[in-house]
């Protein structure tokens, strides 16, 4: 079907115009953030005004200080937890409660936020009544986005886990290796790539979240998004275009520069492989 | 798999490990059960009781033994009753049905052009797909607030220039002509651009892995092309089809930030009628039931993808 030139035009074109869908609010994002007019959608020169506006914004700044902290402790919760789930659902292949598991694992990936965070919000609420804690406040938005962040970093560090050879394992095991010495010394290297990947993910999850922080927050926890969000409501401005740009370069240099050392890791071993190859 | 023929020397090796599995399968069960399972029970038995005024006080009625017992019906009743809650649940299946339909259109054949993109060039496109997901999604919907304005956005003013506006009114997408915003075009839209990589993934990943001598053979036997995608590649995609059709259908029942955001009055939709319950009426019984009945609804979904996720699991290399 894609054999004929005229099916690669095709194809040609669909990727493209797919693409230009997914980035075009990410350029109109940047674009507008150097706008001179109060209405961002409006180009009336460049300016620098918004961003001047956004580093003297107390709000903003005080939101970003709680929204890292949680999502720094999320990631972290999040990858532990999901190696040790991706771990039970890979390398055991039935123990009581297999499917429940998997099931309530990956629920959390698709199910409304709606109901997670309200359902999590009132049994905190029930615990409170009786224990008198938690209090309302990061620690509840914490273990909100753990549940989400699990579910991620379940997925991303089992399909890891998956392609994984067993034969390493097993020869490690036949070499005299206990189970956690097997983990560490050589599941562990092998994962570590997907752990830093799950990590990150969680991190921009939870960054992110609008829903669930909003059931969970108290006073004195209001995320950026929060913030983010009771603006866009009110209607466009340009602070947060500002904002916005700022959030599109960090993860930009990010992205690439992780992808880049992981490209680099790759080449080497692939390197390594093949002298080790032609060694033996 | 290690487990698959364990020899005798290998399973006395093996027996130490009973305590370390029982902590690596027990610590993240327990921590669900607590934090997902028993936070719904809990949903689920406050959804049968009631409100004692503007009080929240009645939440504790589990303390008390004989009223929990009494399960009250009144909120389903009012959920069954309420043309406003029926006509709400139909809009957000319909939405979240539209959504996935449209992002399958567009999906299926985008993952198929990359799958048969040129080997080098595939993760660029792979990145290409997931970068967006690690720049704010909640600034990605806000964006386009501003490019769908008639006047003003980008994307507001092509679909004016082009006489769009036609074809969206009949359809009953837009109410007037040059009024793209806050109506079910604009809902399904932004829709589509959150949930469109979710659908794309695991269609590249039944896509790329698919042996392309079937598509020979195919042809072989006589097939012509546009016979073997539909006859070969459409049916061995089917797992992805399923999975990316239901991680785009089942957020989208709930969803609440985007109709909040890009909708209007014609979309309401379920999780902004939970959000109202909620955070507005303080109907936490209210919200609740709205939630069990959510989950009701979204259940054989839930149960196709996890059936998907499982046979993918088996399906090792």
């Amino acid at each position: 079907m894609i054999a004929t030139p005229a099916g690669r035009w095709t194809g040609r074109a669909w990727l493209l115009l797919g693409f230009a869908f997914l980035y075009l609010p990410i350029v109109a994002l940047v674009v507008f953030s150097f706008t001179d007019s109060p209405v961002p959608n409006v180009w009336a020169g460049f300016s620098l005004r918004w961003y001047h506006k956004l580093a003297g914004d107390e709000q903003i700044r005080e939101a970003l200080f709680v929204s890292l902290r949680i999502a720094a402790a999320t990631a972290t919760g999040a990858v532990l937890l999901g190696t040790l789930a991706a771990f039970a659902l890979e390398r055991f292949p039935r123990f009581r409660g297999r499917t429940a598991f998997a099931g309530m694992v990956s629920a959390p990936l698709v199910m409304p936020e709606v109901i997670v965070g309200l359902s999590l919000l009132l049994m905190l609420v029930s615990v409170q009544r009786v224990f008198g804690f938690p209090e309302r406040g990061l620690t509840t938005i914490w273990l909100g986005h753990m549940l989400v962040g699990m579910a991620y970093a379940t997925v991303v560090i089992g399909a890891r886990l998956r392609d994984l050879n067993p034969q390493y394992e097993e020869a490690a095991q036949d070499l005299g290796a206990r189970p956690v010495q097997v983990f560490f010394l050589v599941t562990l290297p092998m994962i570590a790539e997907s752990m830093l990947a799950a990590w990150l993910l969680s991190f921009t999850l939870s960054l992110d979240d609008v829903v669930m922080s909003a059931f969970l927050s108290g006073p004195g926890s209001t995320t950026l998004p929060l913030v983010i969000f009771s603006r866009a409501r009110l209607g466009l401005d340009p602070t947060v275009n500002a904002l916005a740009t700022v959030v599109i370069a960090l993860a930009a240099v990010f992205v690439v520069a992780s992808s880049y050392l992981i490209a680099a890791r790759e080449r080497r071993r692939f390197r390594e492989g093949r002298a080790a190859g032609g060694g033996g | 798999m290690a487990s698959r023929n364990i020899e005798p020397r290998r399973a006395r090796r093996l027996l130490p490990r009973v305590g370390g599995r029982q902590l690596v399968v027990g610590v993240p069960f327990l921590w669900l059960l607590a934090f997902f399972l028993l936070p719904f029970l809990i949903v689920l038995r406050i959804s049968f009781s009631e409100m004692d005024g503007a009080s929240i006080g009645d939440l504790v009625v589990w303390a008390d033994q004989q009223l929990s017992l009494t399960l009250r019906l009144q909120n389903y009743i009012t959920l069954f009753q309420d043309d406003l809650y029926f006509a709400t649940y139909g809009h957000s299946l319909v939405y979240a049905a539209v959504t996935t339909l449209v992002c399958l259109v567009i999906g299926y054949p985008f993952a198929y052009f990359m799958a048969r993109a040129p080997k080098g060039l595939q993760p660029l496109l792979l990145m290409g797909v997931m970068l967006p997901f690690w720049t704010s999604f909640l600034l990605r919907v806000y964006a386009w607030k501003g490019l769908l304005d008639a006047q003003t956005g980008w994307v507001g003013r092509f679909l004016a220039h082009v006489h769009a506006d036609q074809l969206l009114v009949p359809l009953g997408l837009i109410p007037a002509p040059g009024q793209f915003m806050y109506t079910p075009f604009s809902l399904v839209l932004g829709m589509v651009y959150t949930y469109l990589p979710f659908m794309v993934l695991p269609l590249y990943g039944t896509l790329s892995k698919m042996d392309l001598r079937l598509l020979e053979a195919a042809q072989d036997l006589g097939a012509t092309a546009w016979q073997a995608f539909w006859r070969v590649t459409v049916p061995l995609s089917r797992s992805g089809i399923v999975a990316g059709a239901m991680l785009v259908f089942i957020p989208c029942v709930g969803e609440y930030v985007i109709p909040e955001l890009l909708g209007g009055p014609q979309t309401l939709m379920i999780g902004r009628v939970l959000w109202d319950e909620f955070f507005s009426n303080n109907d936490w019984p209210m919200a609740s039931s709205v939630a069990v009945v959510m989950v009701l609804l979204i259940i054989v979904p839930l149960a196709l993808l996890n059936g998907s996720q499982a046979r993918a699991r088996e399906a090792r290399p």
